[in-house]
């Protein structure tokens, strides 16, 4: 964290940081604002109107995919709200209670799994996807919700950063203290180390739940069941939609537009949280 | 071939083990014991598809059938279908029926996972064109899917820019050459059409039309004829007209490709039975103004077509309720009440040649300028040949894509980009145990 030291260097340099971020925040949102104008476009008006001159079809487009196959979007949506917050919520507690005890407790073979875990983080998820599939199938397990929501809980990256966050939050002498006054090893994790963890699980949270939220493959690969379907796959159906029917681009655009309306809602109201972790820092400093 | 294929299925049911029953050794021998499951009580059918619809078809014969229901489980379509099909079927895992692309089903063949069907399919063989069977018995004697629906080429173009620019229908790809130049003199913003490096199913389907060959089996082992003449013949022929700047070279479905149609900056489109789907949304300023002519010949006088797209039915080697399956699969494509569904309500221009008395009035975005679409299309679908596809088309397509594009835009000889595919597609072969002829 920042040292409060520069304050005129800092001001001094501000316009070139703030001109990268300004271009980095145009790079960001121009394929964003493009979705929102496109999603007004009616079918004809998609390929005949300039890019970014709003349509007049956006309800139209809502009453469309709404009625498409009876409504199957907003069952795809409950399921990708189902993987990504179930799993995210389990992905964290798993991540958080390993990152505490790999911070905080000295036992044989701790750096150990320490370094397979930064192994895996070297380990591209995609590339597990099939062999999971293979395996999962083995269990008889492929093709249901434990399908998508079990690979996910346990993600290396996760727990690493769980692992430095407990170390650099909870001081040694506290969880000390804690002992003398008689508290057991799980009232420490409960009581001690996981409320001073908050703004870092809520950090593995936000990455697991965005990360699931957009997951591709995995449910790709795993679900046969189109009503098991999150929303990436399912929008891909439309796009996909064989060789000899168009695809339904208006559709899967509107579709896109309010699949990401949840996580935008989910990174406002969760923003307070990491602004506590950041002043947190500072103080500390 | 049958040999190969017979061993190789041998070999896959000892390694499988599980719904090992039903994977054909000898076809009469499997069709037998495997007919008799249904008695057993009400079964339940796993149908992987992406046609638009197919659950509502699929309730009708639930109604009718309430002892074998079939589920339909909406798939993305594509080489990606084929893919996670492949996939589910490895692990044991696959549905018991699955919608299988002309060009994948091969694929599915060499894999073991499809069953085959040439016991249960006997009766129903006379209802396809031979051409269009050969697509599903990759001419052995097994079969290995029941053919859905289909889509024989045929050129679609501009009826009034075509009177405008003083152009006749082109009947021979002379004229059709000819026909580009005049066209981009007159209005260089204008094409008659265009080169698509992305849709290979569109070349090998004007490859077939030339009278390639690109896979044939000889005794044991396959032949990959990709760089033959006619091919060849096909690539030097586009790679001319692009280079020289008359025809465009916007890969098709694209935005821009779309924005051409629509304002009819490109007059022509050599496509598939099913292009009017794809006009209608596509290009919806174009309504009452695109007719269809058979494709240019290359020598006057001769009536050839080929085929781009289409699929077919196929039940899984270690689906656990076979002849139900089967049962489904033969009433989806030959009913003809089915095949009246299959019109009407996932727009599939049917294989079956009485399916095709099923589709009555032309498409509304062809009523007022081709109101014969159909019997056009029939008529030209007729002409239309195909080849054997081999087993890792998948390959080959990917080669396609990237051969075609390094050629448009170095704007080298396109004869390269299919000695590409060929190289390409042996060397795969080669490295998944394949044996080869020559």
């Amino acid at each position: 964290m920042g040292t409060r030291t520069r304050p005129q260097t800092a001001r001094s340099l501000g316009l070139v940081p703030t001109g990268l971020l300004v271009l980095g925040a145009i790079y960001c949102l121009l394929p964003v604002s493009w979705v929102l104008v496109s999603a007004t476009k009616s079918p004809g008006e998609l390929f005949t109107l300039s890019t970014f001159a709003p349509g007049s079809g956006f309800f139209d487009n809502l009453r469309q995919l709404n009625a498409y196959r009876d409504g199957v979007f907003w069952r795809w949506m409950a399921n990708t709200a189902l993987y990504a917050g179930g799993g995210a919520l389990l992905s964290t507690l798993v991540s958080a209670a390993s990152g505490f005890a790999l911070a905080k407790y000295r036992f044989r073979g701790r750096n150990l799994i320490f370094n397979i875990l930064i192994g895996g983080i070297l380990v591209p998820s995609v590339v597990l996807a099939i062999p999971q599939y293979l395996l999962f199938a083995k269990l008889g397990l492929a093709d249901t919700y434990w399908a998508v929501l079990l690979p996910q809980i346990l993600h290396p990256y996760s727990i690493y950063l769980a692992r430095v966050y407990a170390g650099v939050a909870i001081p040694d002498s506290l969880l000390e203290a804690g002992r003398i006054d008689g508290s057991g090893e799980w009232l420490l994790l409960t009581r001690v180390g996981l409320p001073l963890m908050v703004p870092g699980m809520v950090t593995v949270f936000l990455f697991q739940f965005v990360a699931i939220w957009n997951n591709f493959l995995l449910p790709f690969i795993m679900l046969g069941d189109d009503g098991k379907f999150p929303l990436t796959v399912g929008l891909y159906t439309l796009l996909a939609a064989g060789a000899n029917q168009p695809s339904l681009y208006n559709l899967i655009i509107t579709g896109a537009l309010l699949s990401i309306i949840p996580l935008i809602a989910l990174f406002l109201t969760m923003q307070r949280y990491w602004r506590t972790d950041l002043s947190g820092g500072a103080i500390k400093g | 071939m049958r040999t190969r294929l017979a061993v190789a299925a041998l070999a896959v049911t000892l390694a499988a083990g599980c719904g090992g029953s039903t994977t054909p050794e000898t076809p009469a021998a499997s069709g037998a014991p495997s007919s008799e499951q249904p008695a057993a009580g009400p079964v339940t059918l796993t149908y992987w598809t992406w046609a638009p619809n197919m659950d509502k078809i699929a309730e009708v014969w639930n109604q009718a059938h309430p002892d074998i229901k079939v589920t339909v489980s909406k798939q993305a379509g594509g080489d990606d279908a084929a893919a996670k099909f492949l996939t589910a079927a490895k692990a044991g895992n696959a549905p018991d029926l699955v919608q299988a692309e002309y060009q994948h089903l091969p694929s599915f063949v060499a894999a073991e996972a499809v069953a085959d069907l040439a016991a249960e399919t006997a009766a129903v063989k006379a209802e396809y064109s031979p051409g269009l069977w050969g697509l599903v018995t990759l001419g052995t004697e097994s079969v290995y899917a029941i053919p859905q629906d289909s889509g024989p080429m045929m050129l679609y173009y501009r009826k009034d820019l075509f009177e405008k620019y003083g152009i006749s229908v082109p009947t021979t790809w002379e004229e059709y050459a000819e026909a580009a130049r005049k066209v981009h003199k007159a209005n260089p913003k204008v094409y008659l059409g265009s080169f698509s490096s992305k849709d290979p199913g569109w070349f090998a389907g004007l490859a077939q039309q030339a009278g390639a060959q690109w896979w044939s089996i000889a005794g044991d082992a396959w032949k990959v004829g990709i760089n033959d003449a006619a091919t060849t013949k096909v690539a030097d022929f586009w790679g001319g007209l692009v280079n020289e700047g008359v025809i465009d070279d916007q890969p098709y479905f694209t935005p821009e490709w779309n924005k051409a149609l629509n304002d009819g900056t490109q007059l022509s489109w050599p496509s598939a039975v099913w292009g009017p789907g794809v006009l209608e949304s596509n290009a919806p300023k174009g309504k009452g103004k695109w007719a269809i002519a058979p494709l240019p010949q290359w020598n006057a006088g001769e009536s050839f077509s080929g085929f781009w797209g289409g699929s077919s039915t196929a039940v899984s080697a270690n689906s656990k309720n076979k002849a139900a399956a089967v049962a489904f699969a033969t009433w989806l494509n030959s009913d003809p009440a089915a095949l009246d569904l299959l019109v009407k309500e996932a727009f599939v221009y049917p294989a079956a040649t009485k399916g095709q008395a099923a589709l009555g009035d032309p498409p509304a975005y062809f009523a007022e300028s081709q109101p014969d679409f159909w019997q056009q299309a029939s008529a030209i679908g007729a002409t239309a040949r195909g080849f054997t596809f081999g087993p890792n088309v998948g390959v080959t397509y990917n080669a396609y894509k990237d051969g075609f594009d390094k050629a448009i835009q170095n704007k080298s000889a396109f004869g390269a980009a299919v000695q590409s595919m060929q190289d390409a597609t042996v060397s795969d072969m080669q490295k998944s145990g394949f044996t080869l002829a020559q």
